[in-house]
């Protein structure tokens, strides 16, 4: 297990025993129990492992969408875990795109609209237009979600977590609905954004073929790390065997 | 720049446009009958007041049988008067050229060659009258009106015994009589009441008054004590015939306007009460659907780092939107029907001006208000959505807890079919909701109750006094008391059938520290025409000896059966008499007493004399008889009771039809709006389920039965809910209503109950088959994948 104690400057995320609870009913569940972990800079992390092994709620937590029960969160330099609700509505408005497994497009507005929700509020956007075409999608604006297919979707929820130029991306199982081709595709799209902006991404997945195209993987289970794996030499998304 | 955000919410909007519109038009009505009711209620106070101030309207009125010019100063000399004017008024018999009915009319003198000092003229057409002008007179403007007088038209009037032929210089209206009541009249009529104003010097000389008077007016101070000026005042005009005098307020046109301007406030308050709250209402019920539909939006929102207030503000938009919507429709709603409105009122009160005044700070406050109950009724849904934590929002909501149903714990559960049992669970899973909705459907027909109630009312209070009580065909009143022996001349009148003669006169009440004005009427042993009825209707023999009096007048004293009430003669030696109340008698109209006429001639210490008779007659004689009349100067007064009764019906009916109309529209609004949101709701709720039932094979009308028989259970709720709050505001409208000069009995038609019934019901199927359409057009595969 590979660790990374600096808070040198290519650091992005530091975690350090983190924990959360949740009680539901009488029972507490323990989503994850001392999660100690770094994420560099630039770097295109996936996060594997099985259901409920706490994926999501790490990533919840460092997307600012949700506080530790204990442990510490850093950002950079800023200690995450010690935010008020508002130091975190501004950190996931002007740091972090995110990216849903369910798309999350507001129906009622077409892609360009979508990605326009975004760019309204952002401090230094690109325009929606470069954000669409950055995802291949550029002759898509002005479709409504319900004319776009899944994977189009998934691709204007891309668009519209890099629009606002976010510093790190997340994604919650972004291929999970998708069939193989179409999950692929958005794949690519993450990769390229990776790449061109060097945006931290990091994205969750259950199907550990797409680990090859990582720079660095982790592994959860049971709500801890177990295994972080260095990839010195990712693949292309085209050629990762589903 | 719009921004998404606000792109979003206007094609959300635009998603529920039907549930939007049904709260906007509820919205509106509140804000129409806030801005009609303050509307007519400003204009009103503002012609009245400034009608009043400009033309010396006079604080204190007193009538007196005469006295001399030289009393004035003694009056002056009362502390707390500012000015004085005397008058001499005279009642006067009017022939009109094409009726066949003389008219009654009232003749006030005008000082010559100036504007009297109080109750001055207003000129709308014309001339003011020339000093020592003979022959000359002013008329109402009402009356002109009414008979398509024009300046320079003659009109004959017996004057004093004497017929004289006047010609009309000016049409002028006064403050006194912005409402004007002939006498013995119950409702305004224009046609056969005027009012006419005549140079002093002449009608003193036309009536034997030269030098003399019969009627003062005073302005009083400010800060001066209007109870003590008139007690000073009676004590002055007490030997000269003086009748109590009285206060603006209990002047009579004064009173009328007074009256229906506190109508119109409480108009004004309740109604949008009920309109806003019910919009609140549903305001709240679309708005929570919305942000349980949106959760999963919200939640991406706040991810991408929307901030709470920006939420909020979104969904606050929504409401506002509908509340801008809701006031551009109520406010121009509003100006138009209190246009009418104040038409209306042309009709019953004389103003030289009668503006629908565009009150600015009324509708800011209407929207204002408008808003305000809206943002109450969303403040839950809103902060819901403000509180939503991101992570969680994106998660699917857990399922609805459900339970067996309170019935179905009974143990009722083996007489519902599956179908009945998933309706009254959902019934009973938001009671509130629920609750709610019963409310609002059961405010709907209150109001249509209330509506409908009064022609009711109006049709049997018209049915017991003209029918029961007054069921003469024509009263006569005369100048003078005469002698009973006028009864052989009248009864030898052509078409006579029968007679009954009446002696009136008018009295001070009083009874420990309570008193009031009235008039006793003294009646045959058991009077055929005009009858007093119990509170069973049955007519009444007058009692030998003794007092009855209406319950009103009895309340008013806190007098019962057997007590004794001091009556204080307004007439001649005005003897002081302590009489018995044995009998309280049932009343709509005025404040009456009744006495055996003999009785009441002995007391005053008179001999057989009457002021009036009441008359049957053979209506083919009808041309004659009025013919006949008309030349009699002792006549003062002639009411043709069923011309009473067809100007009543004329003059309210149209008013009443209109006033129906609009609150049957604005029930049928407020049902159908909660109605269809509800069923809207309810079908945006269960799409899915009830998509789901359909694949399982239920037909259509089954689904159907599930959306709409929680509807169905919540219409049968309202309607006993409905008909007691009607009852509960026909109620509190009586007793607003319970006046010196009108009751308002409480009597709802079993019709009206029925008629409101299904108007609720009518429009409940409207919505309903508004949502079945879109029942049919569930799209069976897409519902399963729960897009809405």
């Amino acid at each position: 297990m590979t660790q990374n104690n600096g808070l040198g400057e290519n650091i992005t995320f530091r975690t350090e025993g983190l924990t959360k609870n949740y009680s539901s009913g009488e029972t507490v569940i323990h989503a994850l129990r001392g999660v100690t972990v770094s994420i560099p800079k630039g770097d295109l992390v996936v996060l594997l492992g099985p259901s409920g092994s706490g994926k999501s709620t790490f990533l919840n937590i460092i997307g600012g969408l949700d506080s530790p029960t204990s442990g510490e969160v850093y950002f950079n330099k800023d200690k995450l875990s010690d935010y008020s609700e508002q130091q975190l509505t501004a950190f996931r408005r002007h740091n972090v795109g995110f990216v849903f497994q369910a798309y999350n497009l507001v129906p009622s507005l077409t892609a360009y609209e979508n990605v326009e929700l975004v760019t309204d509020i952002a401090a230094n956007p690109i325009q929606p237009e470069e954000a669409l075409a950055a995802v291949h999608l550029g002759d898509r604006a002005r479709h409504f979600p319900s004319q776009l297919s899944g994977g189009e979707q998934q691709r204007v929820a891309i668009a519209r977590a890099i629009a606002k130029r976010p510093e790190v991306l997340l994604c919650d199982e972004p291929t999970g609905a998708l069939d193989s081709e179409t999950g692929i595709v958005v794949l690519k799209a993450l990769q390229d954004v990776n790449k061109k902006f060097g945006t931290t991404t990091i994205i969750i997945t259950h199907n550990a073929a797409i680990a090859d195209m990582a720079d660095r993987v982790i592994y959860f289970g049971d709500g801890q790390v177990v295994d972080v794996k260095v990839n010195e030499n990712p693949c292309p998304p085209e050629e990762i065997s589903w | 720049m719009i921004g998404a955000l606000n792109k979003k919410l206007v094609r959300d909007m635009w998603h529920i446009k039907g549930q939007i519109l049904a709260i906007v038009m509820v919205m509106a009505c509140g804000i129409t009958t806030f801005i009609m009711s303050f509307g007519v209620l400003d204009s009103l106070t503002l012609s009245r007041d400034v009608y009043y101030d400009r033309y010396q309207f006079a604080d204190v009125f007193a009538q007196l049988k005469r006295a001399p010019d030289g009393i004035k100063q003694q009056v002056m000399d009362i502390p707390g008067i500012s000015a004085i004017e005397t008058r001499v008024v005279f009642g006067v018999t009017v022939q009109v050229d094409g009726m066949a009915e003389p008219a009654s009319g009232k003749l006030i003198s005008v000082p010559d060659g100036r504007q009297p000092l109080l109750n001055n003229l207003y000129l709308s057409r014309g001339r003011m009258l020339l000093p020592d002008e003979d022959d000359a007179i002013l008329c109402s403007e009402a009356f002109a009106i009414a008979h398509n007088f024009m300046l320079g038209d003659q009109i004959s009037m017996i004057i004093n015994g004497h017929k004289r032929t006047l010609k009309i210089v000016g049409i002028v209206l006064s403050p006194e009589y912005v409402y004007s009541l002939g006498p013995g009249a119950m409702f305004p009529d224009d046609k056969r009441f005027g009012v006419f104003w005549m140079s002093r010097r002449l009608l003193e000389a036309a009536v034997d008054m030269d030098g003399a008077f019969n009627d003062i007016s005073i302005r009083v101070a400010r800060a001066a004590n209007v109870e003590d000026i008139k007690r000073d005042l009676d004590i002055v005009l007490k030997p000269y015939g003086g009748l109590i005098s009285y206060a603006r307020k209990e002047q009579m046109s004064n009173w009328f306007v007074q009256n229906e301007l506190d109508q119109l406030w409480v108009m004004g308050i309740f109604a949008p009460i009920i309109f806003l709250s019910v919009s609140a209402f549903l305001i709240n019920v679309v708005m929570t659907r919305q942000v349980t539909t949106q959760r999963e939006q919200i939640g991406m929102l706040k991810a991408v780092g929307y901030r709470n207030g920006e939420i909020s503000t979104h969904y606050l938009k929504m409401v506002l939107l509908i509340v801008v919507l809701g006031g551009i429709l109520g406010v121009g709603s509003g100006i138009w029907l209190g246009m009418g409105m104040t038409n209306m009122y042309t009709q019953f009160f004389h103003f030289p001006i009668l503006k629908f005044s565009f009150s600015v700070p009324v509708m800011i406050f209407s929207v204002l208000f408008s808003s305000v109950s809206a943002v109450i009724g969303t403040l839950i849904a809103i902060r819901k959505a403000a509180k939503l934590p991101p992570a969680e929002a994106m998660r699917p909501e857990t399922p609805v807890y459900f339970r067996r149903s309170l019935l179905e714990m009974m143990g009722l559960e083996k007489f519902f079919s599956h179908l009945t049992r998933i309706v009254i669970r959902h019934v009973e899973r938001r009671p509130i909701r629920t609750l709610l909705s019963t409310i609002g459907i059961g405010l709907s027909m209150s109001i249509l109750i209330f509506a409908f109630f009064m022609e009711d009312s109006i049709n049997y209070m018209m049915a017991v006094q003209f029918d029961m009580a007054q069921r003469e065909d024509v009263s006569l009143g005369f100048v003078e008391p005469r002698n009973m022996s006028v009864l052989e001349e009248i009864r030898l009148m052509p078409g006579v059938m029968s007679v009954e003669p009446q002696r009136s006169v008018a009295v001070f009440l009083k009874s420990d520290h309570y008193s009031k004005r009235a008039s006793i009427m003294g009646l045959s042993p058991m009077p055929d025409l005009h009858r007093i009825l119990d509170k069973n209707l049955h007519a009444l023999p007058i009692p030998e000896h003794g007092l009855a009096l209406s319950s009103k007048l009895a309340d008013l004293l806190h007098l019962k059966k057997g007590d004794i009430v001091t009556v204080e003669v307004l007439e001649d030696r005005r003897p002081i008499l302590n009489i018995k109340v044995v009998e309280i008698i049932e009343d709509f109209i005025g404040l009456s007493a009744f006495m055996n006429r003999e009785e009441l001639n002995m007391l005053l210490n008179e001999g057989a004399v009457i002021t009036g008779v009441s008359l049957m007659v053979d209506p083919l004689w009808n041309g004659p008889l009025f013919q006949k009349i008309k030349e009699i100067p002792a006549i003062i007064s002639m009411n043709i009771l069923k011309k009473v009764r067809e100007v009543f019906q004329e003059l309210m009916g149209e008013n009443i039809l209109k006033m129906v109309m609009i609150n049957t529209v604005f029930a049928s609004l407020i049902s159908f709006g909660v109605i269809y949101n509800t069923a809207r709701i309810a079908l945006s709720e269960r799409g899915r389920e009830l998509a789901s039932l359909r694949v399982l094979g239920l037909t259509k009308g089954e689904v159907a039965y599930i959306l709409f028989g929680e509807m169905a259970v919540i219409i049968l709720m309202a309607i006993p809910a409905g008909l007691f709050i009607g009852y509960l505001m026909v109620l509190g409208m009586a007793q607003s209503m319970d006046t010196e000069l009108f009751r308002v009995p409480v009597i709802i038609e079993k019709s009206t109950y029925g008629l409101s019934v299904i108007i609720v019901v009518v429009s409940s199927v409207l919505s309903f088959y508004l949502v079945w359409r879109q029942v049919e057009n569930i799209d069976l595969v897409s519902a399963q994948k729960g897009v809405e």
